[in-house]
């Protein structure tokens, strides 16, 4: 508001480095999915496909998703934006090679057993 | 291209992720404390933005938009094959609340550090939790050189809600970190009992 017009905001270093992270979706630059950070994605075919249309990284999603990971923890493991991850489950999905969960939403709490295993679970650590 | 669920193997019940945010000003311990309780050392993730997402004025008509990229560290810890708890910090900067928002859908709640040196830095994640109606309790992490005031003093100086609990603790420590963890469940579970006297039946 007491910017004047001629002086735009320029964000600095801490902002992080500027990069292109649709490089390696095909230029798609929007998931249609909104996942959340801990949505769980399990591949549905145990062996990574050679099939024409899937990218190096759809293939290392598959491979990686043998066993149920959070999409962040996709993310994390390929060094890739989780925004990036998203589109790449998109044609994932459609073609069946995965399953993603959502995680229960905050307006419907887990009920008590869930509290007990986890407090159960953390004293136990 | 029909590749219709010929594979899928039976309905594999597929665990449920519990998300708990590790909120608080810059150099808290947010990152400590994700690593001294996960199974792993915490992992990084980035989301990025367009600048329409960082609240820059409108610039419409400029193709060629630039990205900021912001940085979450998170942890897992495995309760058991059909639970997995993760903790994420949230990002300090507070152009980055697009990114608070998208950390908060979901999450069971929310741990804010506290560093009585700094105690202003974690008005905003307190002020954050309150308007976003996510449960939160306050952890004060002892630093060595730090004057220790009473939790009275903290719970004054934050100007909070009677029920938010607030405690000491050392997230350098495992075991004070998970007491941490297990103080904001508890806390969860009775607002759940107090607020929303009316969970879905099924």
């Amino acid at each position: 508001m007491t910017m004047p017009d001629e002086e735009p905001v320029w964000l600095d270093d801490a902002a992080g480095p500027v990069v292109r992270p649709y490089a390696v979706t095909g230029g798609r630059a929007k998931p249609a999915n909104s996942f959340n950070v801990v949505a769980i994605v399990l591949s549905t075919r145990s062996a990574p496909p050679s099939e024409v249309g899937i990218a190096p990284e759809q293939a290392k999603i598959i491979h990686l998703c043998q066993r149920p990971l959070a999409l962040a923890e996709v993310a994390a493991h390929l060094s890739l934006p989780l925004g990036t991850i998203r589109v790449l489950l998109d044609g994932l999905i459609a073609q069946g090679f995965v399953q993603v969960n959502e995680p229960r939403q905050a307006a419907t709490l887990p009920d008590d057993s869930v509290f007990e295993a986890l407090i159960n679970g953390l004293r136990q650590l | 291209m029909d590749y219709v669920n010929s594979e899928r193997t039976g309905q594999a019940t597929l665990p449920t992720a519990i998300k708990i945010l590790i909120a608080g000003g810059f150099g808290v311990g947010k990152t400590t404390l994700v690593g001294s309780v996960s199974e792993t050392k915490p992992l990084r993730t980035e989301e990025v933005l367009s600048e329409q997402g960082v609240g820059v004025d409108d610039i419409s008509g400029v193709e060629a938009k630039s990205t900021t990229t912001v940085a979450m560290d998170f942890g897992r810890i495995t309760i058991s094959e059909e639970l997995v708890l993760y903790l994420f910090g949230t990002p300090g900067q507070d152009r980055f609340w697009f990114v608070w928002d998208e950390l908060t859908i979901g999450a069971l709640g929310a741990v804010v550090l506290a560093d009585t040196r700094r105690l202003a830095d974690c008005f905003p994640s307190v002020d954050y939790f309150e308007r976003a109606k996510l449960p939160f309790i306050v952890a004060v992490n002892c630093f060595e050189n730090a004057r220790q005031y009473s939790l009275d003093e903290v719970r004054l100086a934050l100007d909070l809600d009677p029920d938010v609990p607030v405690m000491l603790c050392d997230a350098r420590q495992r075991q004070s970190s998970k007491e941490v963890l297990v103080a904001l469940i508890e806390h969860v579970k009775r607002q759940g009992m107090t607020r929303r006297p009316e969970p879905v039946g099924h």
